[in-house]
């Protein structure tokens, strides 16, 4: 970074002006209005159309300049707003005429319309100033230098364009809250209910069109896709209900722009870029952090399972040297070391072992472990779905005796009490294939040295079954 | 009797005033609740439906079954007006769909909607009450009431507040006729209710177009396992792009109705077949 860089930073960054904060107002309305909007077009799997009406709006825009000659808002709103209607039907008609998939539909009509848009440029007279780069990235930076006065108080024209459009999105989504809510989530129903789904449909297109023409000469149609998006699928991940969705994007939107905006100023670079940097980022977070769908919960999810698997795997390794010894095995209990040779996972196996013993199921003898009268009950358990697996594989599905310990060894660690009654009433037997004994559920036995009755029937124990 | 498909449109007797749950009142003849007349139905001009004829009566379960692709599913958004008729004309309960609107629900397939979507079961219930309140009304106390009423109805109250994800297959479809119910229509027209619900669902749902019946209203729904339709409908609709026969159980779900629907389809006919012999064993249906 050069001196003279770092200057300006130091310029900059201690005084956020008067007309910054008119900046920072101006991409917060922008965005909000885009977030709003963008909550039900991610909901309808329509992101893609903010994009597209973005982008093919260029030709409605530029036919309003070349008719009216002026850079006037209001004509351009009105050309924008119905190009960017017309893509929704045009495309809509590609898809059902001619048998086209929708978003290749869409694809094609906002292409087209966008290049149509670029040539039109051309026929701009040279004297006036339409940059279409200017178009995508906006000129965030400059709208406080172009002001109005509303109510005794100078502010950006940008602002009031924007701060109305926002009016109206908050206003017609407020109203039209549960005809949004139901059309977007059951077209079908809210058909049969009365409600004109595609007014509907148009109503909320028309606002996306509106808002994304507002909004592109302040802050470009980059941020405003963004906009479009990222706050809205980021709230997603983060809630379960739709209300709660639209206020986080709302929140999302907001501290984006005051954020990105900062940030901009610090390292200098397009404020715009660096909002939308910013809500990528804000949508990153919440797909890494979000309590139930974000891919750390996951991990963390995955890991307590392999956790309790390895748990469960040790559990059934010393189960069976009791067995063993039971049957008058003289061998040693295992060490660590064998039983992590056994299932995998050295680091795994020891942080099991570990688990076990602090909750006493577990213990060292001689050298090696073996299982409390506690650790014998819940190592039953395991072994007993392992077993009643096993048996099932066997007798149902006619898997031969050496295919049936792979699955069973994965299986065993879901198979709940329930499913371990059903499975022993039905097949009926003590024994697994092998000819071991099958453990009995944990409430009622302990030991595997006991011998197994071969008939539920015969069963002296009450509550010996089920 | 076997109900011949008719092409009358007078109703038996006269009007009888009823009123609606909501207080809406007109008069509503009684016996029949679905007159279909001619009615064709073309996707990208193919006809999907061709000249289907038929009318349903009040206080029945009736099932309409065919084969894939014989229009049971457009029939049925046809008669809820949801898509456009090339030619016919259709009444609900003598009105035209559009002012019987209040008096039906609907119940779409399961699979026609994104469980994923942000709500509740309560919210998605509560969608039933969106017609009644009209533009711009929210739910009030007394829908909530209704919603909760209903929900315990269908055996789901304690899962009101869970995101409709998080419920399994039954328990959805469970969900989307809580929402039908909260109506209080006269007419349930269901696509596919018992698709892929649990036994217990299943029954559920049994007894709730069973109780729907006994309080006078009518149940429309596509189904697709023949067979259970004996023992769960009392009429059906036998489709095959064209109206193949029509009429009460007893008599138009017969082997050779079957075979005119279905075609050569052998699995389908053999559970047919089954069915029908199960019918006409005394006991084996209720």
């Amino acid at each position: 970074m050069t001196p003279a860089v770092m200057a300006m930073h130091g310029w900059r960054i201690h005084a956020l002006t008067g007309d910054d904060a008119w900046t920072i107002a101006t991409a917060a309305c922008a965005a909000v209005a885009c977030a709003v909007l963008g909550c039900f077009l991610v909901l309808r799997r329509m992101s893609m159309l903010g994009d597209a009406i973005s982008h093919a709006i260029l030709p409605g825009i530029v036919a309003a300049f070349i008719i009216t000659s002026s850079r006037g808002v209001l004509p351009m709103l009105v050309g924008a707003t119905v190009v960017g209607v017309l893509t929704a039907v045009f495309s809509r008609a590609i898809h059902r005429w001619g048998r086209i998939p929708e978003d290749a539909a869409l694809g094609v009509v906002f292409t087209s319309l966008f290049a149509l848009g670029v040539m039109m440029i051309a026929w701009v007279p040279r004297d006036v100033d339409l940059d279409p780069g200017c178009v995508l990235y906006g000129l965030l930076e400059f709208v406080s230098l172009d002001r109005v006065v509303v109510l005794g108080v100078e502010v950006p024209r940008a602002l009031t364009w924007l701060a109305g459009t926002l009016l109206v999105v908050v206003g017609v989504v407020w109203a039209g809250y549960k005809e949004l809510k139901v059309v977007s989530f059951d077209p079908g129903l809210a058909a049969s209910l009365g409600i004109s789904v595609a007014l509907v449909h148009y109503v909320f297109l028309g606002m996306v069109a509106a808002t994304t023409v507002v909004s592109f000469e302040a802050v470009g149609s980059i941020l405003v896709i963004v906009m479009l998006i990222a706050p809205a699928a980021a709230a997603h991940l983060l809630t379960d209900r739709l209300a709660a969705m639209i206020w986080i994007s709302v929140a999302l939107a907001v501290s984006s722009s005051v954020v990105g905006y900062v940030l901009a100023l610090w390292v200098d670079t397009s404020a715009a870029g660096m909002i939308s940097v910013v809500s990528g980022g804000q949508f990153a977070a919440a797909m890494l952090l979000a309590p139930r769908h974000g891919l750390v919960s996951k991990a963390l999810g995955r890991a307590a399972l392999a956790f309790r698997i390895s748990r469960e795997d040790v559990l059934g390794i010393l189960y069976r040297w009791h067995e063993r010894r039971g049957r008058g095995d003289p061998g040693a209990p295992p060490t660590t070391r064998e039983i992590s040779r056994a299932i995998g996972g050295a680091v795994l196996t020891q942080l099991a072992v570990r688990s076990l013993r602090s909750r006493g199921l577990a213990q060292s003898d001689s050298g090696g472990l073996r299982l409390t009268e506690d650790g014998l009950r819940a190592a039953s358990g395991i072994v007993r779905s392992h077993r009643l697996w096993e048996t099932f594989l066997a007798q149902r599905l006619g898997l031969p005796v050496d295919h049936l310990h792979e699955p069973s060894h994965r299986v065993e660690h879901f198979i709940t009490e329930d499913l371990q009654r059903s499975l022993h009433r039905d097949l009926g037997t003590a024994t697994d294939p092998h000819g071991s004994e099958i453990p009995r559920s944990a409430s009622s036995s302990s030991s595997p040295s006991s011998s197994p009755s071969s008939s539920p029937a015969s069963d002296p124990r009450p509550g010996g079954v089920g | 009797m076997p109900l011949a498909p008719t092409r009358s449109s007078t109703f038996p007797g006269a009007g009888e005033e009823v009123s609606s749950p909501d207080g809406l009142s007109g008069t509503v003849p009684r016996g029949i609740a679905v007159e279909v007349h001619d009615v064709t139905v073309a996707y990208q001009r193919k006809p999907v439906l061709w000249d289907v004829d038929v009318s349903i009566p009040t206080e029945r379960l009736v099932a309409i079954i065919g084969p894939n692709g014989a229009g049971k599913t457009t029939l049925l958004k046809a008669i809820l007006g949801l898509v456009p008729l090339a030619s016919g004309d259709i009444r609900i309960l003598g009105m035209p769909p559009r002012k019987a609107r209040p008096f039906v629900a609907y119940v779409p397939q399961r699979e026609s909607v994104d469980w994923d979507f942000p709500v509740s079961a309560m919210d998605v219930v509560l969608m039933g009450r969106y017609g009644r309140l009209g533009w711009f009304r929210r739910p009030g106390r007394k829908d909530r009431e209704a919603a909760v009423a209903v929900l315990d109805q269908v055996g789901m109250a304690d899962l009101a507040g869970r995101q409709i994800s998080q419920l399994s297959g039954g328990q959805q479809q469970r969900v989307f006729l809580a929402r039908a119910l909260v109506q209080e229509a006269r007419l349930y027209f269901m696509d596919e209710p018992f698709a892929g619900v649990d036994a217990a669902t299943e029954k559920a749902i049994v007894l709730l177009l069973q109780r729907i019946r006994a309080s006078g209203g009518t149940v429309v729904a596509v189904h697709h396992d023949l067979q259970t339709v004996p023992e769960y409908f009392d009429h059906v609709v036998m489709l095959n792009t064209r109206l193949v026969a029509s009429g009460p159980t007893a008599s138009a779900f017969s082997p050779e109705n079957l075979h005119r629907t279905y075609g050569g389809r052998l699995t389908l006919l053999d559970q047919a077949m089954e069915a029908v012999r199960r019918s006409a064993t005394p006991g084996a249906s209720e």
